[in-house]
């Protein structure tokens, strides 16, 4: 019970969660387009800080520092291998020629490396905004509005309301099997794996059961009756909604136009003036 | 009237050796209150998929003799078909249930028939209420308690307004109290609105008050039908393994003892009343 | 003997599930911990072979904390039977299935063997031996899941809603191996909120609400006090029911069992005529 808390999905209302997933959605890749077309550190530290207001407003700053957090090793890794390429193949910056010696070329490096890594969590970052402030049902719903078929979509919200019943299920095996002496941490690696076959078992025998249960009740409640079914909900763009439809497409104008016409000066070249 | 009517129905499942409901003929008729009983195994379930078509339509299989439901010739009519006739409530709730809100779930069926969002709205608002869950409206259904769950189940197959409905152990993972506020349900759905209905169900003493007529199954046959009061009283029940309300058993053993009390008892109160007739005349 | 000192305990998530509970199973008692789903029955007993450890206060398993043994070593002494079947049984054979426990605890070969025939013949599965659990049906992969913890022949016998989902016949079976267990002075806890269950086989009951135990004696007493049954969602036997109707004939009120009633029912009439 206590491990699987973390997956349980909450209904929450702010403006934010609110919001129609459609134009979260193209808020979202609009930002994502963005940090693909900029490469300096100054610019993407900006499209950073664009959704951190989301975030605060919904309320969600734990959950979003958690997924950040997981994100972490990656973001070291990508840190990493843009330093190491770097000094090997300087040619690949701009502004450098020559083998990386000086300190200043040193500074645009790692500057380079850390804009690189910037843009790994401006994209993470966005993408979490998104899932944490957008309930599973919107999101079925958002799917289906916009032409996904019926069937993928309700697969997805059955997935998703089925997860925490599945955890609880799991633990309570666990428990079976350990009433029954089963110790998982005993063993060396190749037995500790083995110990987990009389938890997988029953799982996946109970899991085909209850999704033959539920195919029954499906059927049961007239599925496919009608080729093209209605829907009890429905996703109306609000004025919230049509705002944030300008505010990503103003966004979009300006990134495009600064990458054409504004060269964004780097941190180094700001500071050394 | 008669709303089901069987004659000879035996069922086999695709692989099986031995049929599973054998020559099963039996008329149940509109506005009945049916308690389907008889030991694990002995084709109540299978029985009640028949009335919905699920067998043979989803199960497949071999069916032979004849089944109405509600004027529809089962074998001839597919499961959404019937669906707007019979509604089937299962066991667990936790399975039938698979939407993320208590009304999403409501709606499923008249989602599926195309229904306008206008008339759907209404008429899930109408089932949350007859089912007495208007306030859980919006709520995960798996934040429920089983008992809030069961309601929920009921209201999604009653959203279609079916003439029948059939609850298979609808209490089974219930606590006492739980599970008679949903017999309570179930009844007033029966008595108001004239749903037939057929209750598969172990527990008698809480649910045999409600019926008119009980149908015992044994071995896929259909062993004894009749009034509760004949069911309960009679020997074969006792030996099939029936589940004899206390109050139906007190006057057995009060009978063997030379005490016959006026009528059989088949809940606490008729009981009470009987012995308090028998008390005041000593 | 286990005792119970002043235990609370709270799941990760903070729901407190136990609020404070003292209690001491002496050796060879049969108890019924009866109440409300959510209640803390089932949390409850969880303690007994430590599959959950006291966020505070102490349990005590034949006077050894379960803090600080393992759930495999309590096991031996307590063992716990689930409420579905289908959450345990994993093997491919119903003899197998069996023997898991005994070779989690380590067992000789041969006394594993004996073991294993013993406890098939004790739950009348003998003839299954070499069928996979999962072609049985509900009732005797019931008892099969019973056999694979009375097989090591364990002191404390826990099971947790052993007639849901039984049909009346094998409720009675199920009654009346329970009692046999007892007369064999086991000690047998069972979970439950099957009131007749409870009023025929009367034995101590302990009711629980809200994460404290309500009140503590013989079933016949607290089966029969209609106010303290309804605080814990629980309806009064029906004997009870029809006895508590007739209080003003002078009869007692504590009755619960059919053949008591009908016992006190004829001495009363017989009296008079």
């Amino acid at each position: 019970m206590s491990v699987f808390e973390g997956f349980k999905f909450r209904k929450v209302s702010s403006v934010v969660h609110n919001l129609d997933p459609r134009v979260k959605f193209f808020f979202v890749l609009v930002l994502f387009v963005m940090a693909v077309l900029f490469t300096n550190f100054l610019a993407l530290l900006v499209l950073f800080l664009v959704p951190l207001p989301f975030v605060f407003v919904a309320k969600v700053n734990r959950q979003w520092l958690r997924s950040l957090r997981g994100a972490a090793l990656l973001a070291i890794f990508i840190f990493a291998t843009n330093f190491i390429f770097g000094y090997f193949y300087p040619t690949s910056l701009s502004g450098i020629t020559q083998p990386v010696d000086t300190l200043f070329e040193y500074v645009v490096l790692l500057e380079r490396s850390v804009a690189m890594t910037l843009r790994f969590v401006v994209l993470i970052s966005s993408f979490s905004v998104f899932f944490l402030t957008t309930s599973p049902d919107h999101l079925g719903l958002a799917l289906q509005q916009s032409h996904v078929p019926y069937e993928f979509c309700f697969a997805f919200t059955t997935a998703v309301r089925f997860v925490p019943v599945l955890a609880d299920e799991a633990q309570t095996i666990m428990d079976a099997q350990k009433a029954r002496g089963l110790e998982l941490e005993r063993g060396n690696l190749f037995k500790r794996v083995r110990n987990y076959i009389p938890i997988l078992i029953p799982l996946i025998v109970n899991a085909i059961r209850r999704s033959l249960e539920l195919a029954e009740s499906m059927e049961s409640r007239a599925w496919g009756a009608s080729k093209k079914r209605t829907n009890l909900y429905e996703l109306k763009l609000k004025r919230a909604d049509y705002v944030l439809v300008v505010i990503s497409v103003l966004m979009l104008i300006c990134a495009v136009y600064v990458w054409l016409f504004v060269p964004v000066p780097s941190l180094t070249t700001l500071l050394s003036l | 009237m008669a709303v089901i009517k069987t004659n000879d129905l035996t069922y086999t499942y695709p692989g099986a050796t031995k049929p599973s409901i054998e020559k099963v003929s039996l008329t149940i008729n509109k506005g009945d209150f049916v308690i389907l009983t008889g030991p694990s195994g002995c084709g109540k379930t299978t029985l009640c998929r028949c009335f919905n078509g699920l067998v043979p339509h989803f199960y497949n299989g071999k069916l032979e003799g004849t089944l109405t439901v509600a004027g529809l010739d089962v074998a001839e009519h597919q499961i959404y078909e019937l669906a707007r006739h019979v509604g089937l409530v299962f066991q667990n709730p936790e399975n039938q249930l698979f939407a993320l809100s208590v009304e999403k779930d409501v709606a499923f069926g008249l989602e599926n028939f195309a229904m306008p969002r206008e008339e759907m709205r209404k008429r899930v608002e109408w089932a949350l209420k007859m089912a007495g869950i208007s306030e859980l409206a919006e709520r995960p259904p798996h934040e429920l308690s089983g008992g809030q769950q069961q309601r929920v189940a009921i209201a999604s197959v009653l959203a279609m307004q079916p003439d029948i409905m059939i609850l298979d152990e609808p209490t089974s993972f219930l606590d006492p109290l739980g599970a008679e506020k949903i017999f309570e349900v179930i009844n007033d759905l029966n008595k108001k609105l004239g749903i037939t209905t057929i209750l598969v169900e172990h527990r008698l003493d809480l649910a045999a008050k409600y019926a008119n007529h009980v149908i015992v199954m044994d071995n896929g046959k259909v062993a004894l039908t009749g009034s509760p009061r004949e069911i309960f009283s009679s020997e074969e029940a006792r030996l099939i393994g029936v589940g004899i309300p206390k109050a139906t058993k007190l006057y057995q053993h009060l009978k063997k003892n030379g005490v016959e009390l006026k009528s059989v008892p088949v809940t606490t109160e008729e009981a009470a009343n009987l012995l308090r007739e028998v008390l005041k005349n000593a | 003997m286990l005792e119970v000192k002043d235990l609370f305990y709270a799941y990760p998530t903070g729901l407190e599930a136990l609020k404070g509970i003292n209690l001491t199973v002496d050796d060879g008692e049969f108890l019924a911990v009866m109440g409300q789903n959510g209640a803390g029955k089932t949390t409850l007993v969880k303690h007994f072979n430590g599959l959950l450890k006291p966020t505070s206060g102490e349990v005590l398993v034949d006077g050894v904390s379960t803090r600080d043994v393992s759930v495999a070593k309590l096991a031996r002494t307590v063992g716990f039977v689930f409420q579905n079947p289908d959450h345990q049984l994993f093997s491919e054979s119903v003899e197998e299935e069996i023997a898991f426990a005994l070779k989690n605890f380590g067992f000789e070969e041969t006394v594993i063997e004996k073991q294993v025939t013993w406890a098939l013949n004790l739950l009348d599965v003998l003839e299954y031996r070499k069928t996979s659990p999962f072609m049985l049906s509900g009732g005797e992969r019931k008892r099969v899941a019973l056999a694979s913890i009375l097989a090591w022949d364990p002191n404390v016998i826990i099971l947790d809603e052993p007639t849901i989902g039984q049909d009346h016949q094998q409720k009675e079976k199920l009654q009346q191996f329970i009692l046999q267990l007892n007369a064999q002075k086991k000690t047998v806890v069972v979970v439950t909120h099957d009131v007749e269950f409870v009023a025929e086989c009367n034995p101590r009951v302990i009711l629980m609400r809200q994460g404290k135990v309500l009140v503590d004696g013989k079933a016949e007493k607290i089966l029969t006090d209609p106010e303290l049954l309804l605080q814990a969602s629980i309806v009064p036997p029906q004997i009870t029911q029809i006895f508590l109707e007739l209080a003003d004939f002078g009869l007692p009120t504590d009755v619960i069992d059919v053949h008591v009633a009908t016992k006190v029912l004829l001495n009363r009439l017989r009296g008079q005529s």
